[in-house]
């Protein structure tokens, strides 16, 4: 494997060995003599690289598998097939050196003290990771600023917020410089203006210091604010790898068009769907194909005082991916 | 060196922040360390008197000793790990650990001992006062007492290593309770909690000799009393060495099975 590269995943997969049996008494008694197990592909055989420095999406719907990527490839879980480098580790070796250059942030659960003020899990990183002392200030000291940490450091965890939590563990999952970000829904459950802040710190962070994020998130906003690429992956096997924009392009197979008149012309459901409609202003949904020649049509038959034409919210077009349908 | 000097500073630091913060919660832990051998002590008090005055050399005031000394090496020895293990793997902290560039057993080591160190501050004077009460009576030579530092810390050793290794069982079974309770069943009556281990029945002893739980807590209570030959005392430091070598190998060759088969449950 070449240099260049911070992530490197060949035929990757994980499959789990789960204990079945049916509902009701007599089931549970027949598997106390003979227990029936069946695998369970959490992720089939994937492959991508990413190269050093760059933010990419790792989208799919719940239980596509990737968080069990995620983990893999933090070293947390070994895997039933393939193999990963990432900075040139093998992950699942776990070498200390490998530990102390990433991080995994999940958003559901945090590695803070509960009881104890976030200063000492702070505090408590720097000893685990052996961060020199002014090097440790200088960080900290960045990351206070960044993410607007002041006051929060003295406060026991457990009196702060959902959002002031998040941007804690944040800090604390940073406080060793990690060259890679392994991020796991980072803004679940936090406001829009906190997921506004976490997403310009990401941004600002991967900036300033090249880091490499691999990054999953529910939240398209996310992904549009930070991932110029995108991975998808659903039932664990990868689906699309490319460009945002080319997976729109891809996926996407109507265009919306809104167009605002002079004066009022009633129906406009001859040029396409008519999606919303006031007064003069009209939303339609055209097919992508026939997108050109419906504006020329609109600007030619009406008084068209401005006209737009959008790529679909890109929810719409990540749940035609997820749907199996192709680009037509 | 200096990297894991400052590792358990740190550790330590947050650790007794985190005591201090449970106040309420280690006195009433240390109200269930305190009653039981108090219960024992009164128990065998009653039954050498019932007797005329002794049972096998230990009138009220050996028995008042025995336990009084058996409060201080159990709360010193003892752990939760193998309660806590399981909390960890099915709540999904465990990934946490297994993130950081150090052996989690550090910071297991670290909060044990600054919970050890905390209690102490209160535990010393109600063992002391417990004494004013029960007039314990001590026989021991100097180079018993001297030597019972060091046998208390081996004792802290075997236990922890012993307890760390089993709580690993929870990577394979979910129901490490069941583990647990056999665990502290042997252990409760094995290592002199429930009565002196010279008290016990030949083939009661045999065991107690022949397995690792004597050596957890009776032996250093037996040395500071000063009820044991020096062929008995070298045997007991034998006894511990032997077996904290065995824990220290089988957790050594555990481990790396155990992370193999962690499998981030509860994710």
């Amino acid at each position: 494997m070449s240099g260049g590269a911070a992530l490197e995943v060949e035929g990757l997969g994980k499959t789990y060995v789960v204990p079945v049996r049916e509902a009701g008494v007599r089931a549970a008694l027949a598997s106390l003599f003979r227990r029936e197990t069946k695998s369970v592909v959490a992720v089939g055989a994937i492959d991508f690289r990413v190269a050093s420095g760059e933010v990419v999406g790792f989208l799919g719907p719940n239980g596509a598998g990737k968080t069990t990527t995620l983990k893999m490839l933090s070293g947390l879980l070994y895997p039933s097939a393939g193999r990963a480098r990432v900075l040139g580790f093998e992950p699942w070796a776990r070498e200390r050196d490998f530990l102390r250059r990433i991080t995994l942030v999940m958003g559901q659960r945090n590695q803070l003290v509960w009881d104890i003020p976030v200063a000492d899990s702070l505090e408590r990183n720097r000893a685990i990771y052996g961060i020199e002392a002014t090097r440790y200030r200088r960080t900290l000291d960045e990351l206070v600023a960044l993410l607007d940490l002041g006051e929060l450091l003295q406060r026991p965890v457990r009196n702060l917020s959902l959002g002031e939590r998040m941007k804690a563990e944040l800090a604390v999952a940073l406080v060793h410089e990690p060259q890679v970000l392994f991020l796991d829904e980072p803004t679940i459950g936090v406001d829009v203006t906190m997921q506004r802040r976490i997403r310009e710190f990401l941004a600002g962070y991967n900036r300033r210091t090249g880091a490499t994020i691999l990054l999953t998130s529910h939240y398209m906003a996310d992904v549009e604010a930070l991932c110029r690429r995108v991975i998808v992956i659903h039932h664990g096997a990868l689906l699309f790898d490319g460009q945002l924009a080319a997976l729109v392009a891809g996926f996407a197979s109507h265009k919306t068009v809104t167009v605002e008149l002079a004066e009022p012309r009633g129906d406009l459901s001859s040029y396409g769907e008519v999606v919303s409609r006031d007064d003069l202003r009209t939303v339609l949904r055209v097919p992508k194909a026939d997108t050109p020649r419906l504006t020329a049509r609109l600007l030619a038959d009406l008084p068209v005082l401005d006209l737009k034409v959008e790529d679909p919210p890109i929810e719409e077009v990540i749940e035609r991916v997820f749907a199996g349908a192709p680009a037509p | 060196m200096s990297f894991l000097r400052e590792l358990y500073l740190a550790f330590w630091r947050v650790a007794i922040a985190i005591e201090l913060q449970y106040r309420a919660s280690s006195a009433i832990w240390l109200l269930g360390v305190v009653v039981e051998p108090v219960i024992y002590l009164a128990v065998w008090s009653a039954v050498a008197e019932a007797q005329g005055g002794e049972i096998g050399g230990f009138g009220p005031h050996e028995f008042a000793a025995y336990y009084l000394v058996l409060t201080l090496v159990n709360q010193v020895t003892q752990g939760w790990h193998m309660w806590e293990f399981q909390f960890r793997v099915q709540q999904g902290q465990f990934s946490f650990l297994l993130l950081r560039p150090v052996h989690p057993i550090h910071g297991d080591l670290a909060e044990n001992l600054a919970h050890k160190a905390v209690m102490q501050v209160v535990l010393l004077p109600v063992l002391g006062a417990l004494a004013l009460v029960f007039a314990p009576r001590f026989d021991a030579d100097p180079w018993s007492l001297a030597l019972f530092l060091p046998a208390l810390a081996l004792a802290f050793a075997l236990r922890f290593v012993v307890e760390w290794t089993l709580a690993l069982a929870c990577f394979w079974t979910t129901r490490i309770m069941a583990v647990n309770q056999t665990y502290f069943a042997v252990l409760f009556f094995l290592s002199g909690r429930v009565a002196p281990v010279e008290l016990l029945p030949e083939y009661v002893r045999f065991a107690a000799d022949a397995l690792p739980f004597r050596w957890m807590i009776a032996f250093p209570v037996e040395l500071a009393l000063g009820r044991l030959s020096p062929a008995q005392i070298a045997t007991g430091f034998a006894a511990q060495s032997v077996w904290l070598a065995v824990a220290a190998l089988g957790l050594t060759a555990l481990w790396p099975r155990a992370l193999r088969r962690f499998s981030a449950v509860g994710t």
